[in-house]
């Protein structure tokens, strides 16, 4: 009747049992019990509002106002009020849509990627890094929308009846982006929503304000934390996780085909596709970078975002940085290589050439500054890592620069060479960006639990069953079996009698 | 016949019937996540099937100490891949091959090769919402109304309390005999819920 091995199958919890179990630091600092680790998150959702905050807010939101502005300024005069024009008809809005979209990896793949890869030191941040990523998704796509010129129009781009009988062109990498960004867009919400499920039910069950009550309540499903559903909870987030996987993979490659499906020298080379994902992973996780270490100091997170947490990023950061460098050096000797004369010369023209102060910068940014991170005293230091966080995606901004503007700004007529020059139209939108991803994540930090709570107490060691019973107080191995035999029981005085059942288990 | 049918889908669910009296189940608390885990271990051993453990983080092992068996939204998940796989093939070829051809520097009206970046996107898409849509569908969620609330202690489900909630729509249900169980597998504390809104030690 009871016995076990006929209805189990394989649970979905990606803990790894390795037989250096034992020997693992713990990840949450600061010896918390549950209810510290609640308490610690969910008082940011609950206290009164500090001043620092509505300060913050109104500086962020103030920036904000002003995106609005411009952007209703471009659409009353047109696209002429931006520095686009021949031969650059893609100026700034599109290095901002690729800068925004790059930084708009890091939180999937944190959630994703380093879930599949059970890398559990991601439930510290993977919350707040999913929200950066939605924000900054939604920043990105401000600007191919008003670029198209008729902001009005722009559900051309859907594949929408309307009276013109007429439909969108499926053979334009530019409508794959379309879809590519915006499933993106939906994917990663569906999962950063599904995550805050329990944390939701937390805050909920920690209230006894009625409106604040019915809010959490209609966002939290009537969770219960009840094990049928994390069941079917866990199995849908694995899947999720191994769905995001692909797509976040996807994104970046499909932006990159943007450039690489065209003929364009400089742009038209296979290498795009890894090269723009590298980069987009570079730019997010320096991103994180910058904003965990600002949160964690303010919001008193230090012993659940610990230093080894930004360490790892910061590792992840040296090995993307040098991904990209090594991208940018085979790009040349692939254009070299190629022996097409054109090809070559973008590429000395981009060293070279009138930007070359913006090529420097990017290699400078980009190749050289992380290789800090070789040394462990560096990549543990605070004030180095957010400088160079900082840095990384200065650099990563002028690589999108360098690779739409040098390639387009000396086309095949020499007549109509150029030299862009963006305008305050545009500087101040993309400023205005930057007031609408801050007003966004200090919305988010002031109103949701900024830490995956239950994500973070399932990690702990007290959160093994074992940890219960194996006497020295710590997770057990993997040679030890999740249900106990019954007979090795009878040294628990209070279960034993029940525990004997009709027959052994296991 | 139906109705059992029905009833056994929702307890799968986590949605039990109250019975006559308007008891919803018998809730017990316990210390930490191992006595929980043996708690439900112990109670399937003793032929309960409406029961079901609440902690505030999933516990490994406890699918296995129920006796629950794996998820079934992988199903959901697949059925919603084939699903975008074939919207993102059929959209592209009836749209520009069937309804409105164009001819585009002597290109075929519809080849696969360029579709395959939005065949990829929709079956992704449509695989996560067909994740989502079944857990939830499996899980019987939203659920606004759940008699377990009526119960204070138990909002510490979410926080650091690990219940076992013994459901009164089990056929070897009794308040009394059932809550001499549970306190006999340890529980710190039992409480029986009602369905017309008290929770009583």
């Amino acid at each position: 009747m009871a016995n076990s091995d006929d209805t189990s199958t394989a649970t979905t919890d990606p803990t790894p049992d390795g037989a250096d179990f034992h020997d693992r630091e713990p990840l949450i600092k600061g010896n918390l019990s549950f209810h510290d680790v609640t308490e610690i998150v969910a008082k940011h959702t609950e206290k009164q509002t500090p001043l620092a905050w509505y300060l913050a807010f109104t500086v962020a939101s103030s920036m904000a106002l002003m995106l609005v502005l411009m952007l209703a300024y471009q659409v009353w005069n047109g696209v002429g009020v931006w520095g686009n024009n021949q031969p650059v008809g893609w100026g700034w809005p599109i290095v901002n849509f690729v800068f925004w979209v790059g930084i708009g990896h890091a939180g999937t793949l944190i959630s994703a990627i380093l879930f599949l890869f059970r890398q559990r030191w991601r439930t510290s941040i993977n919350r707040a890094a999913e929200a950066m990523t939605l924000f900054a998704v939604m920043c990105a796509l401000i600007f191919p929308t008003f670029h198209v010129g008729r902001v009005w129009a722009i559900y051309w781009t859907l594949p929408i009846p309307n009276q013109m009988e007429m439909w969108p062109q499926f053979k334009s990498p530019l409508l794959w982006d379309v879809f590519a960004v915006s499933s993106y867009f939906l994917v990663s919400l569906v999962f950063w929503y599904i995550g805050l499920v329990p944390d939701l039910a937390t805050l909920r069950d920690r209230t006894n304000k009625f409106f604040r009550q019915k809010v959490l309540a209609f966002f939290s499903l009537g969770w219960t934390g009840a094990n049928r559903h994390w069941r079917n909870y866990e199995k849908a987030y694995l899947l999720l996780a191994g769905l995001a996987t692909p797509l976040v993979l996807s994104v970046h490659s499909v932006v990159s085909f943007d450039f690489a499906v065209s003929v364009l020298p400089g742009w038209h080379t296979t290498i795009f596709p890894p090269y723009f994902v590298a980069g987009a992973i570079f730019s997010g996780f320096a991103m994180v970078v910058t904003l965990m270490v600002i949160a964690r100091k303010i919001y008193g997170l230090e012993n659940l975002i610990t230093i080894d947490h930004l360490e790892k990023m910061n590792i992840i950061i040296l090995v993307t940085g040098t991904i990209v460098g090594f991208a940018y050096i085979t790009e040349f000797f692939m254009a070299w290589y190629s022996g097409v004369e054109y090809e070559q010369y973008a590429f000395l023209n981009r060293a070279f050439g009138p930007y070359a102060w913006a090529y420097w910068i990017m290699m400078s940014c980009n190749l050289i500054s992380p290789q800090l991170f070789w040394s462990k005293k560096l990549r543990r230091s605070i004030p180095v890592m957010f400088t160079l966080s900082i840095v990384v995606n200065i650099g990563m901004w002028f690589e999108r620069f360098v690779i739409t503007i040098t390639s387009l700004h000396r086309d095949f007529l020499p007549s109509s060479w150029g030299y862009f020059e963006p305008t305050w139209v545009d500087i101040l939108t993309f400023v205005g960006s930057f007031g609408l991803f801050f007003t966004l994540f200090l919305l988010f930090l002031r109103f949701v639990p900024m830490v995956a709570i239950a994500e973070v107490k399932g990690v702990m060691p007290e959160a093994d069953p074992h940890f219960y019973e194996e006497g020295d107080g710590r997770p057990a191995g993997a040679n030890v079996p999740y249900i106990q035999p019954a007979e090795e029981a009878s040294d628990r005085p209070e279960t034993g009698e029940t525990r004997r059942g009709t027959e052994p288990t296991g | 016949m139906l109705d059992e049918l029905t009833t056994e889908v929702k307890a799968s669910m986590g949605i039990y019937e109250s019975d006559a009296e308007q008891v919803y189940g018998l809730l017990a608390e316990f210390s930490n996540p191992g006595e929980l885990m043996h708690a439900a271990e112990a109670t399937r051993e003793k032929g309960y099937r409406h029961f079901d453990a609440h902690s505030p983080f999933p516990i490994h092992g406890m699918d296995r100490a129920m006796g629950l068996g794996n998820s079934k939204v992988g199903f959901f998940a697949f059925g919603g891949g084939v699903t975008g796989l074939a919207t993102g093939y059929l959209l592209q070829w009836w749209t520009s091959a069937v309804d409105y051809p164009i001819n585009i520097s002597g290109k075929p009206f519809f080849a696969v090769e360029p579709s395959v970046p939005i065949m990829f996107e929709l079956t992704i898409l449509f695989a996560a919402f067909g994740a989502v849509a079944g857990m939830l569908a499996l899980n019987g969620l939203p659920r606004p109304y759940n008699p377990l609330f009526y119960s204070d202690r138990f909002r510490r489900a979410t926080d650091d309390g690990f219940f076992l909630h013994v459901a009164a729509s089990d056929p070897q249900f009794d308040p009394e005999t059932t809550a001499q169980d549970l306190r006999e597998l340890g529980a710190r504390h039992v409480e029986l819920v009602q369905d017309d809104g008290s929770a009583e030690v």
